[in-house]
């Protein structure tokens, strides 16, 4: 079996005596869709942040495509990454938030060629070709000059789409992509998600939209407290659990 | 969305089946009218006091206004303006910055510094640096070699420049912390996702949108400026004011001189509001109330 993309083991997480994360295992094989479900509080987004290492996770190990996040072993020693290690592997995994954290000051085409450019190094005119091509391809041909503010919600999540693709990550991870939207502007979002698993991209999406994970997710995990509840093919969870926590959850939100 | 109103739309609702525009008798403000009374009954008096007195000797504010000291006094204030803004923004982010860091002793440095050049007047500083010689004599920056004599490195000039620089460091300090303060945690967060440096989504995120908040309140500094200047003359500086007391200390002219400086510094502060404006419209952009072309929602 190839290197899985993601794998977690006995992740802990805790903001001071809150433990947020009570050892999470979990694996995400390449181009694979995983949905993370589960009430609010109950540790998904916070486990999604911990994969790009904007939090940090105080036990357990946990793996992108082979190497570990944030930290580097050495023998059996681990020693923390420079910021400028951890910021390199950041910038292979793409990150799309619920509140879109477009850059406010620049237009919708700067958003998207901003870290390419100043990352990567590519020339700003091939970063231009590029992003024209990506804003196209999630239906924002003609909003390449608009600021955020000039741009709705759901056009807004699909820049930030754009702007995460511009780095061609190897991994896209989406925190509840749709909550802040009007729900008629869920599903353009949602379109463009779909046409990117599509692609084979492989994707970690937090998310309450159980049609998108019943249709989209090659596999459902059902968090609660901390802890995985519960995860399996979409059908079997969505349809059929196992767990009274997961029937308790689903009868509330389905 | 629903924000069109046509004042001729369909007349349905609570007014009722008139179409149109309303005609409505408007409510009237006798108040209004006596208080603008009263304004221009005071406004004329004094008006007509300060153009028949004598003894503000408008002849003579003619006569001063373009004097070449005058002129030379207005470069001096101007120099002054420009290099002790100049130090005090970059101080200012600088100390700002610094102010942020998770290193305790470097934030502990920033905030005594700001709590010294904050709490003692700018006066006191002024005549410190003045003297500084005095408890200086030899700089040497704690350096083997370096052997300055202070009494040549500072004259009132740079004293004035050192004084009003690093005073208003420690105010643009606090300018640029709430500056950068009131960007969303988010953009930072997005720009980190996108792998970009501590240094970088400073200077490239935070920054720009901080300047939106750091400008007006920077612009009121500088404008504050120009008229602080005018302390420099209390150790000899022949900028503005000194320039006007040295001609009146002579002719006795003291009223018709200050209204000519008083002059001076109303057209250096009305530059800077206009300049201002454009400042806060190109850091503005993308935040605009309402920008042309939105799209509705």
């Amino acid at each position: 079996m190839s290197e899985p993309m993601v794998r977690a083991e006995q992740v802990h997480k805790s903001y001071g005596r809150l433990e947020v994360l009570k050892g999470i295992d979990l694996t995400v094989q390449p181009g694979e869709v995983t949905c993370l479900i589960g009430p609010s509080g109950s540790g998904k987004s916070t486990f999604l942040r911990c994969v790009n290492h904007l939090e940090k996770i105080q036990a357990g190990r946990l793996w992108v495509d082979g190497e570990l996040v944030g930290y580097r072993q050495q023998g059996d020693k681990v020693h923390e990454l420079r910021e400028n290690e951890v910021s390199r592997k950041r910038a292979e995994i793409g990150m799309v938030f619920q509140h879109f954290n477009l850059f406010g000051h620049m237009t919708a085409l700067q958003n998207v060629i901003e870290a390419p450019v100043r990352v990567k190094g590519v020339p700003k005119a091939q970063a231009v070709t590029r992003a024209q091509e990506l804003l196209t391809r999630v239906g924002l041909g003609d909003k390449f000059n608009n600021y955020p503010s000039q741009l709705s919600g759901g056009q807004q999540q699909r820049v930030a789409i754009a702007r995460a693709l511009a780095m061609d990550p190897k991994l896209m991870l989406f925190d509840e992509p749709t909550s802040a939207l009007d729900p008629e502007l869920v599903g353009d979002v949602l379109a463009v998600m779909r046409e990117l698993a599509r692609t084979g991209m492989t994707m970690v999406v937090v998310t309450h939209e159980m049609g998108f994970a019943r249709e989209v997710g090659d596999t459902v995990v059902f968090m609660d407290g901390g802890v995985i509840v519960e995860a399996g093919r979409p059908a079997e969870v969505l349809g059929a659990p196992r767990e009274e926590r997961t029937k308790a959850f689903l009868d509330k939100v389905l | 969305m629903s924000s069109t109103q046509n004042p001729a739309g369909p007349g349905e609702g609570s007014a009722g089946s008139v179409h149109g525009a309303i005609e409505a008798v408007p409510v009237r403000h006798p108040g209004r009218w006596i208080a603008a009374a009263i304004v221009v009954v005071i406004a004329v008096l004094m008006a007509r006091s300060v153009a028949t007195n004598p003894r503000f000797e408008w002849g003579v504010v003619g006569d001063y206004l373009f004097d070449p000291r005058i002129m030379r006094g207005i470069v001096k204030t101007l120099e002054l303006t420009v290099i002790a803004m100049a130090i005090g923004v970059f101080g200012g982010i600088l100390l700002a910055v610094m102010r942020l860091s998770p290193n305790p002793m470097v934030s502990g440095a920033s905030g005594i510094y700001i709590w010294i050049f904050r709490g003692t007047p700018v006066l006191v500083q002024l005549l410190f640096w003045n003297f500084i010689s005095a408890i200086y004599p030899q700089i040497t920056f704690g350096l083997p070699g370096v052997h300055l004599d202070a009494n040549t490195l500072i004259n009132p000039f740079t004293a004035a420049i050192l004084a009003l620089g690093l005073n208003e460091a420690a105010y643009m300090a606090e300018i640029v912390r709430a500056g950068i303060l009131s960007v969303d945690e988010g953009q930072s967060e997005a720009a980190q996702a996108l792998g970009m440096t501590r240094t970088q989504t400073m200077r490239r995120i935070v920054l720009p949108q901080a300047m939106r908040v750091i400008v007006p309140p920077t612009g009121n500094e500088t404008i504050s400026m120009l008229k602080t200047t005018s302390l420099a003359s209390v150790i000899a500086v022949t900028e503005l004011t000194y320039a006007a007391q040295l001609i009146y200390a002579q002719n006795y002219k003291t009223i018709p001189l200050l209204i000519v400086i008083s002059m001076w510094y109303l057209v250096g502060t009305t530059i800077l509001s206009i300049g201002q404006y454009f400042l806060e419209r190109h850091f503005g952009r993308g935040f605009q109330r309402s920008p042309e072309g939105a799209v509705g929602v």
